[in-house]
């Protein structure tokens, strides 16, 4: 990791540059002024003036920030990202609309975290409180899916599918309708305040006021039923944390997506941390060949390529770059892969009729091996790989056995602690349980409750009297507490001649009988 | 400061022109988003001071344009807490106690409640299981001095035991031992025919001359069979439950001294409504007959 020894060479008062990429030093230059003398690198290839932000030579331990201005990369990659973005910007924005009928007593909104009834709707499953073990899996799923992603391929989460990529990435595009590309936008920044400037500056935040207006109000649908909230902003009505949470989401998209971009990744997300334990020398990354590369240098026409590398040093991957660095730097935390280098590069090489693929997905290993053909390899399956893929399928499992296992009915049981038990006036012993029936069926149902393991015993529940097993009605989608006590004779007492026996509560379904059981415990006096 | 700032020769960085012993300072300013990040949040406090409580004076203190006030939310809420319980808690005055027993809605109220006034007001005594303890009984069995009833409860909670008010309940149990009445050896025949009324193990000819004693001094309250009688307060002795402990030498101290415990008459310290539901509540323990 490169910017590990950013310190160093802050310190370092030669400004010394080494290793691969170097250059001479070119402190204060920045983009391409218009007007600054351009260099042709090769026949109709003019380098651009530009410099990486983290170049060697600029780093510090303070750093102001430099304004990027990524021009537009056309090819397979930016294509891609483009597919990409309309797809997952699309679910963002219009699942909370999608409606998924569950009958009258539920909402049908496909996907809905209903806060105020404590769960969770998605499509035909629905996730109570107590349930919420399956959004840990899914968390779980995440997570392990995020390592073994970037263990094949590297940073392909931050590169093509994270929020702030995408946001980001559309941002630039709007940034690019109202300003232009890059040349346009770098004049634009030249040029001191006046109509033009007010006017296509104006444009672009206002757009991306109204993007982050649109995030944030989608983010709030996802927790309310989307065409009533949506008219209750219109007409004012809208709880005022749903307006709150409209303001913060849309102010951090705003900020985020549109001001401060490369800055998230760079200084704010631990990702890019994280990510260095979960690559190794097999991992696809993308990766300037070297090897191929180097030396680099302008090219002219006729000229042979023979004793040079591909690079003929036009700083387009720079220049296409939404962190602006020089992937010729090598591996970086910077980076995060987002592969429209690829796209640059190799329109480049087309031009000037070297193979594609100067700049590319490869490894570490083949890095190393360089030109030596014999040794090149992409190892997808690994010990790495296998054991994401293997946890990532245990997770799996686990979590499909349980939705499977999951029940339309619950009991549970808790008995007194205050006191154990009591002592009657006949010489038997009574326990008292609140046992709480959940029925998570959609109408209302009457439940029999009954107990078993325990000769003898006798249950009453309080408002349910001479009733010996109860019939308990539990309305829709509702969890009922019953005070329950079960009382044993003196003589089953003594002749039981233990503290504690088992007993399992039984709660009987009466249209269907479905059956639900919880094991629990009654104690009597040590003897 | 006519003059140009210094330029270390070394780092290239412009100095503070404070020097220590030779060694300068470097100016090396905090980074622009953080000072920015302060000026914006010593903005937003004036706002605060405008619109919330802020500033003490002499006497007072500024109130602030929303006159947000801490102790008026308390109240607030308190006071919608209580418009909202006052439905039931109009209910629960107007119904007859036993028939609340039969409303799911205000038994799960007058439960709730009752649970809360009894953490209140009688656990410092009967503890917060209602589980009792040697001289206070346990309120969860079914065994009861002044009845069991939710009427009775209600009753007893009412004008309390030997309290300090006109009607309130009071047996009076003769010191057999302290003042004389009995002999020891009298008293312990009686605690022997005493423990064989409940089953318990005990020497026949000892119970065989109390049970005389017993006929005699006893049965004018506990009953000829000893069942006691829930109209003077005189315990059941034939059960298991025994409020100062059932083994001998409990039983003939409780001969001896006579005990008598005491519990405050809470007529003039709650409204109805609450020992309504505090006797709907221990009525409701388990032990309710």
């Amino acid at each position: 990791m490169t910017s590990s020894d950013a310190g160093a060479s802050a310190l370092d008062p030669e400004g010394r540059t080494e290793g691969r990429g170097s250059r001479p030093p070119a402190p204060g230059r920045d983009g391409g002024a218009p007007g600054s003398p351009r260099r042709e690198v090769a026949p109709g290839i003019v380098q651009h003036d530009v410099e990486a932000i983290n170049a060697r030579e600029r780093r510090a331990l303070y750093v102001g920030r430099k304004k990027i201005h990524p021009k537009r990369a056309r090819g397979t990659f930016r294509t891609l990202k483009w597919i990409i973005m309309a797809v997952t910007l699309g679910i963002y924005y219009a699942l909370p609309w999608l409606r998924w009928d569950r009958g009258p007593h539920l909402p049908d909104q496909a996907f809905l975290i209903d806060f105020a009834n404590q769960r969770l709707l998605i499509f035909g499953i629905e996730i109570w409180a107590q349930e919420f073990y399956f959004v840990t899996g899914i968390l779980l799923l995440a997570a392990l899916g995020l390592f073994l992603v970037t263990s094949i391929a590297g940073r392909v989460w931050c590169g093509y599918t994270c929020p702030q990529t995408v946001w980001t990435d559309l941002m630039i595009a709007v940034e690019r309708f109202w300003q232009g590309d890059r040349n346009a936008r770098l004049r634009l920044d030249k040029k001191p305040w006046g109509f033009e400037k007010i006017w296509k500056k104006g444009a672009t935040h206002l757009t991306w006021l109204a993007i982050a207006v649109a995030t944030g109000g989608a983010f709030v649908f996802y927790f309310r039923d989307a065409p009533i909230l949506m008219g209750e902003f219109l007409d004012g009505t809208a709880p005022t944390i749903a307006w709150v949470f409209l303001g913060v989401f849309s102010f951090t998209t705003y900020m985020l997506g549109g001001i401060a971009r490369e800055q998230v990744c760079i200084y704010m997300c631990p990702w890019p941390r994280i990510q260095g334990a979960m690559l190794d020398r097999d991992s696809l990354l993308i990766t300037y060949r070297e090897w191929r590369g180097e030396p680099r240098g302008p090219h002219k026409k006729g000229e042979t390529w023979e004793g040079r590398g591909d690079c003929i040093d036009c700083k387009q991957c720079v220049v296409v770059c939404p962190m602006g660095i020089d992937i010729r730097d090598g591996p970086q935390l910077e980076c995060i892969q987002c592969a429209l280098c690829i796209d640059a590069c190799n329109e480049i090489m087309e031009r000037v009729g070297r193979p594609r693929g100067l700049i590319a997905y490869d490894t570490y290993h083949n890095v190393d091996a360089g030109e030596d053909v014999s040794q090149r390899r992409v190892r997808l399956i690994r010990p790495r790989t296998l054991l994401y893929a293997g946890a990532m399928a245990l997770v799996a499992v686990l979590m499909l056995i349980g939705l499977a296992a999951r029940t339309t009915l619950e009991v549970n049981v808790l008995r007194d602690r205050n006191p154990l038990f009591v002592r009657l006036s006949d010489g038997g012993i009574r326990n008292g349980y609140t046992v709480k029936i959940l029925n998570k069926r959609h109408d209302t149902r009457s439940f029999r409750l009954s107990i078993t393991g325990l000769d003898g015993a006798r249950l009453a529940a309080l408002g349910y009297e001479g009733q010996a097993e109860p019939r308990i009605p539990v309305v829709t989608d509702d969890l009922r507490a019953v005070r329950v006590f079960v009382s044993l004779p003196a003589d089953r007492v003594r002749a039981l001649g233990r503290d504690v026996v088992p007993l399992r509560f039984v709660v009987t379904d009466l249209v269907d009988g479905t059956r639900a059981m919880r094991e629990t415990t009654f104690r009597m006096p040590k003897r | 400061m006519a003059d140009k700032p210094e330029i270390d020769e070394v780092t290239g960085i412009e100095t503070t022109g404070h020097e220590w012993d030779g060694i300068k300072e470097l100016n090396k300013p905090l980074p622009r988003w953080w000072v920015w990040t302060l000026y914006a949040t010593i903005i937003w406090s004036i706002g605060y001071w405008i619109v919330y409580p802020a500033w003490p004076l002499a006497t007072d203190y500024t109130k602030g344009l929303l006159g947000y006030s801490q102790r008026q939310a308390v109240a607030d809420s308190l006071r919608q807490a209580r418009a909202a319980q006052a439905k039931f808690v109009k209910a629960i005055a107007e119904t007859d106690i036993a028939a609340i027993r039969s409303k799911p809605e205000l038994l799960r109220f007058a439960v709730a409640g009752g649970r809360a006034a009894f953490g209140d007001n009688c656990a410092p005594c009967h503890g917060s299981g209602a589980q009792g303890a040697k001289g206070y009984p346990n309120l969860n069995d079914d065994e009861w001095l002044w009845g069991g009833t939710i009427e009775q409860i209600y009753e007893t909670i009412r004008v309390g035991i030997r309290a300090d008010h006109d009607d309130t309940r009071s047996n009076d149990m003769p010191k057999f031992g302290v003042d004389e009445l009995l002999t020891p050896e009298q008293i312990s025949d009686v605690a022997e025919y005493v423990l064989s009324l409940s089953g318990k193990a005990a020497d026949a000819a000892a119970a065989k001359r109390g049970k005389a004693i017993f006929a005699e001094q006893c049965t004018a309250c506990h009953g000829e069979d000893g069942k006691g009688n829930q109209e003077l307060g005189a315990p059941n002795l034939t059960d298991a439950i025994w409020l100062y402990g059932g083994d001998k030498a409990s039983i003939v101290e409780s001969i001896r001294t006579g005990r008598g415990g005491v519990m405050p008459s809470w007529e003039k310290r709650l409204s109805p409504v609450v020992m309504k539901q505090l006797a709907v509540y221990v009525h409701a323990l388990g032990g309710g007959k």
